[in-house]
C-alpha cells in the first residue's frame, strides 16, 4: 500500500461514517465479554435494525473501555467521536431503553459516571484507541492515526534515526525488568547477521494480570505496527508474536489483523511501495509461564522444550535460531507508534526522571474498581489504590498491594506514598513487573500469600536448574507448616537461607525472584509469622492452625 | 564455536592467577587448564553445557550476579573468583536440595565409592543434609535387556540426554514434566525396553553421574563408569 492508497482508504472509511449520526460502541473485550456483551451488542443490532435506524445509528464492537467491574460497558457517542454517555450492566433487555436515548435524555439507572478519578486521572498512550475502534476492522485503526508512525518511519527516517528516536523517549521495557528499549533496539541493529528477528512476547502469565490481554483484544493493530517498526529499525525482516493459548480471542483478532495487514500491503513484500518486507507469524504457548522468560521463550518457538539458558549470550546476540533478537513486550510495542508520530521528547516529558511515560495497571482483588487503568509513571500508589480504585470495598482496611505477580513483593500501607516507578518499586523489594496490582485488605493473610505466590513458582518452575525446582518444594513445604502452625525457628531460618540461595544462583528470573513475595512480607509482615509460629495464630483468620495435640502425634 | 572469538586471545585472572586463553574458552576449560578446579556436576566433557546444576557458580569482579563457568566465556581482563566463602555455602545448600530431593542411599547403591554426587559431597565436606528428605515413591524401570533406569537417584543433570542427542544421534532420553515433577523418559515416556529408538549403545549408562541409570548384574558398588565420551566428541571434531 502506497501513501495515497492509505489517505485513499481514510476517506472513504470517513465519508462511511459521515452517514451516521450516532454510534453505540459496545466493549467485546475479555472482560465484559464474560458477563455477556456478545448478547448485548446482538440485541442492540437487532433493536436498532427494528427500529429502523441502521442508517444513522451504527452500533460496533470496541476494545476494552477500561471498567471491567461494572461490565458489560456501553458508550454512546455522536458523528464528531464525541462522548453522550456511558453505560454499565448493559444487558440484552436494556437495549430498546439504550437506543432510544442516543442523542436523547440518558438512562439515568444505567449511567456510568465517567467524571469519577478512574476514568478523569488517567493519561491514556497505549490505550489510546481502546474503547474507540473497532479491533476487527483495520481501517478504523488506519483512521485513528494508525500505521502514520510506520509510514513516516519508511519515508522519512532512516533507521538509526529509529533508533535514536526510541533511545530519545527514554522507554523501558514494559515486560517487567524495564530494560532500556532504545538500547535493546540499538544492540539488534548493530549485530552483522544478514537474518535477524522481532518477537512480541505477549505470554502474559503473572496471576492477575490483563494489560497484555487487554491490548491484543482492543488493538492489535497497533502491536503489528510497533513490531514493523522494530523491525524496520533493527533490520529484521520476520517477526513472531509468542501468545499465550488461554487467551483466545486475543489470539484470534490478531490472527484477523496479520491477515488484514496483508491485504491491504502494510505487512508483507515491498512495505508502501520501499524495499522493507516484513511477515508476522502468532506462536502459542502450551501453558507454561516460564516461556514468558525470554530464552525460554526463544526455545518454544523453535519447537523445543520451554526452559531457559544461561545469558550471556543474550538474545540480542544470539537468539532465535542463533540469529539476532530483538524479544519486547506488547505493551512496550503499543508504545512505540505514539512515540515516532509525536516524537520521542513528548513521551520523555511525560513520567518521572528515570521512568518515562505512562504504565497500564490491572487493579485487581479487593479494590472497588477493579479493571484497567493507565496513568502516567510517578504517580502516588495511594492515588492508583484509593482514588483510581476507589479504595477498599466493604469498609475494610488496607493491608499491602502485590505488585509484579509472583516475582514481586507485597509493599505495605508505609510505602502508599511512594511515586510508583521502576526504581522506587525495586527500592521496597517488589518489582514493577507487567503491571498487575493485587490489592489486599486486612481478610487476607500475608504468609497464605507468601505461600500461594510460592506454590505457583513451584508447580511454574523447569525443573532445569537445582535451586529453583528444589528450593521451590522446600520453601513451599516450609510455608505449609508456618501456615499449620508447625513450624520451628530453625526452619524460618532455612527459608531465609534458601531465599537467599534462589536469588544469588537460580538461572533464569523465576528462580531469582520467586523468594520475592517471602522476603517482602517477611520484612513487612513479620509479626504475621511470629504469629503462626509462636502464638498459633492466624491474625486474619485464614489458616487453619493445627490443634496443639494435632501437633503432637 | 564463533570463530571471530576464536581468533582473539585474551588474558584475565583466576583466583588471582594470571591466564592466558581463546575467545570461545569458557571460565570452567580455562581454569581446569591453569589447575584450578571448579567443581561440577551437570557438566560432562565433550557435550554442550546447560549451566543446569549451579554448583560451578564463580563470581566476576564488578557484577553482582554469579556465573556459571560451564557456559560463560572469558573475556579481557576479568577478574574471577572461584571459591569464596559464600560460593562454598551455596554449593554445599545446592547438595544439600539435591540430597534431600529424591532417594540417595550409599549403602545399598550400586554406584557406591564410583558416584560422583557422593565424591562431591566427601569433596565439599557435606556431612549432613539439614533439609528434610522428600522420599519420592519414584519409578525403576528395568525393561530394557542390560540397562536399568531408577529414577530416584536421578538428579536431571541431562547428561544422558545430551549424550545420546549430540554423541549416539539417537535422542532416546528426555525431560518429562516441570519442577519438582520432572522426569527423564525414554522416548515418549515409553518402557525402556521397548524402545525403538534405542541402540542399547550404553552411552547414558557411562555418563550418569549416580546410579540413575547403571547395567544388570552389579551389586553393591560394582557399577564403574569408563570414559569415552570426550574422545569421541574430540575424533568428531577433528574430521569436521
Amino acid at each position: 500500500m502506497t501513501a495515497e492508497e492509505l489517505n485513499e482508504l481514510i476517506e472513504q472509511e470517513v465519508e462511511a461514517n459521515k452517514l451516521f449520526v450516532h454510534s453505540i460502541n459496545v466493549c467485546v473485550a475479555a472482560g465484559c465479554l464474560s458477563s455477556h456483551a456478545d448478547q448485548t451488542l446482538d440485541a442492540l443490532k437487532k433493536e436498532v435494525k427494528a427500529k429502523g435506524l441502521d442508517k444513522e445509528i451504527k452500533v460496533k464492537g470496541v476494545g476494552c473501555m477500561g471498567l471491567c467491574a461494572a461490565g458489560p460497558l456501553v458508550e454512546i457517542r455522536d458523528a464528531s467521536n464525541a462522548a453522550q454517555v456511558m453505560y454499565q450492566g448493559v444487558q440484552g433487555e436494556h437495549a430498546e431503553q439504550v437506543v432510544a436515548s442516543a442523542g436523547k435524555q440518558s438512562v439515568q439507572s444505567l449511567v456510568c459516571d465517567t467524571s469519577i478519578p478512574f476514568f478523569a486521572k488517567q493519561v491514556k498512550i497505549v490505550l489510546e484507541n481502546c474503547g474507540l475502534i473497532d479491533p476487527e476492522r483495520i481501517e478504523e485503526y488506519i483512521v485513528a492515526e494508525g500505521y502514520r508512525a510506520l509510514q513516516k518511519c519508511l519515508q522519512e527516517l532512516a533507521p538509526t534515526k529509529v533508533v535514536e528516536e526510541v533511545t530519545k523517549s527514554g522507554l523501558r521495557g514494559r515486560g517487567g525488568a524495564g530494560f532500556p528499549t532504545g538500547l535493546k533496539w540499538a544492540t539488534v541493529a548493530k549485530a552483522q547477521n544478514k537474518q535477524k528477528y522481532v518477537i512480541c512476547n505477549a505470554d502474559e502469565g503473572d496471576p492477575g494480570a490483563f494489560m497484555d490481554r487487554s491490548v491484543l483484544e482492543s488493538d492489535p493493530h497497533r502491536v503489528l505496527e510497533g513490531m514493523a517498526i522494530a523491525a524496520y529499525a533493527t533490520g529484521a525482516n520476520r517477526g513472531y508474536i509468542y501468545c499465550r493459548a488461554e487467551y483466545p480471542l486475543a489470539v484470534k483478532r490478531l490472527k484477523n489483523a496479520i491477515k488484514q495487514a496483508e491485504r491491504v500491503g502494510i505487512l508483507g513484500q515491498g512495505i508502501m511501495g520501499t524495499t522493507f518486507n516484513f511477515t508476522v507469524e502468532v506462536r502459542l504457548g502450551a501453558g507454561a509461564f516460564v516461556c514468558g522468560e525470554e530464552t525460554a521463550l526463544i526455545h518454544s518457538i523453535e519447537g523445543k522444550r520451554g526452559t531457559p539458558r544461561p545469558r550471556p549470550p543474550f538474545p540480542a546476540q544470539s537468539g532465535l535460531w542463533g540469529c539476532p533478537t530483538l524479544i519486547n513486550n506488547v505493551e512496550t510495542f503499543a508504545n512505540i507508534p505514539p512515540i515516532l508520530r509525536k516524537g520521542g521528547a513528548w513521551f520523555a516529558s511525560i513520567g518521572t526522571e528515570k521512568s518515562k511515560g505512562t504504565k497500564v495497571f490491572a487493579l485487581a482483588g479487593r479494590v472497588s474498581n477493579t479493571g484497567l487503568v493507565e496513568v502516567p509513571m510517578g504517580m502516588k500508589l495511594r492515588e492508583i489504590v484509593f482514588s483510581l480504585g476507589g479504595g477498599i470495598p466493604d469498609g475494610k482496611k488496607f493491608k499491602a498491594v502485590q505488585t509484579g505477580g509472583p516475582s514481586g513483593g507485597c509493599i505495605p500501607e508505609q510505602f502508599l506514598d511512594m511515586e510508583v516507578d521502576y526504581d522506587s518499586i525495586a527500592k521496597v523489594g517488589s518489582i514493577m513487573g507487567s503491571g498487575g496490582m493485587i490489592i489486599m485488605d486486612e481478610t487476607s493473610c500475608m504468609v497464605d500469600v507468601a505461600k500461594f505466590f510460592m506454590e505457583f513458582c513451584k508447580s511454574e518452575s523447569c525443573g532445569k536448574c537445582v535451586p529453583c525446582r528444589v528450593g521451590t518444594s522446600q520453601m513451599y513445604d516450609i510455608l505449609c507448616k508456618v501456615t499449620d502452625g508447625t513450624a520451628t525457628p530453625e526452619e524460618i531460618a532455612m527459608l531465609e537461607e534458601l531465599c537467599d540461595l534462589l536469588k544469588s544462583t537460580s538461572l533464569c528470573g523465576l528462580g531469582m525472584t520467586a523468594p520475592n513475595p517471602v522476603l517482602t512480607t517477611m520484612k513487612y509482615f513479620r509479626n504475621e509469622y511470629d504469629a503462626h509460629i509462636q502464638g498459633k495464630k492466624c491474625p486474619a483468620g485464614v489458616c487453619k492452625i493445627k490443634a496443639a495435640q494435632e501437633v503432637l502425634v | 564455536m564463533n570463530s571471530t572469538l576464536a581468533s582473539q586471545i585474551v588474558t584475565l585472572k583466576i583466583d588471582g592467577k594470571d591466564c592466558g586463553a581463546r575467545g570461545d574458552e569458557t571460565i570452567l576449560s580455562v581454569a581446569r587448564e591453569n589447575g584450578i578446579d571448579i567443581p561440577t556436576l551437570c557438566h560432562y566433557d565433550g557435550l554442550t553445557d546447560i549451566g543446569a546444576c549451579r554448583i560451578c557458580l564463580v563470581e566476576v569482579k564488578g557484577s553482582p550476579k554469579l556465573f556459571a563457568a560451564c557456559s560463560t566465556l572469558v573475556t579481557e581482563g576479568m577478574e574471577v573468583s572461584t571459591n569464596s566463602p559464600r560460593l562454598q555455602r551455596y554449593r554445599k545448600t545446592i547438595l544439600e536440595l539435591l540430597f534431600s530431593e529424591r532417594n540417595h542411599v550409599c549403602a545399598v547403591c550400586v554406584s557406591n565409592g564410583h558416584c560422583e554426587l557422593q565424591a562431591m559431597a566427601m569433596k565439599l565436606g557435606l556431612t549432613h543434609v539439614r533439609l528434610p528428605y522428600r522420599y519420592p515413591n519414584l519409578k525403576v524401570d528395568a525393561t530394557h535387556t542390560r540397562y536399568v533406569q531408577d529414577d530416584n537417584r536421578c538428579i536431571l543433570c541431562q547428561r544422558c540426554v545430551r549424550v545420546c542427542a549430540e554423541i549416539e544421534g539417537a535422542h532416546v532420553w528426555d525431560i518429562m514434566g516441570r519442577g519438582i515433577e520432572a522426569r527423564a523418559i525414554t522416548d515418549l515416556n515409553e518402557p525402556w525396553g521397548a524402545s525403538t529408538s534405542c541402540t542399547s549403545c550404553g552411552k547414558c549408562v557411562h555418563v550418569c553421574p549416580t546410579a540413575a541409570i547403571f547395567e544388570k548384574g552389579k551389586s553393591a558398588g560394582e557399577m564403574v563408569k569408563r570414559s569415552f565420551v570426550s574422545e569421541l566428541a574430540a575424533k568428531r571434531e577433528v574430521y569436521e
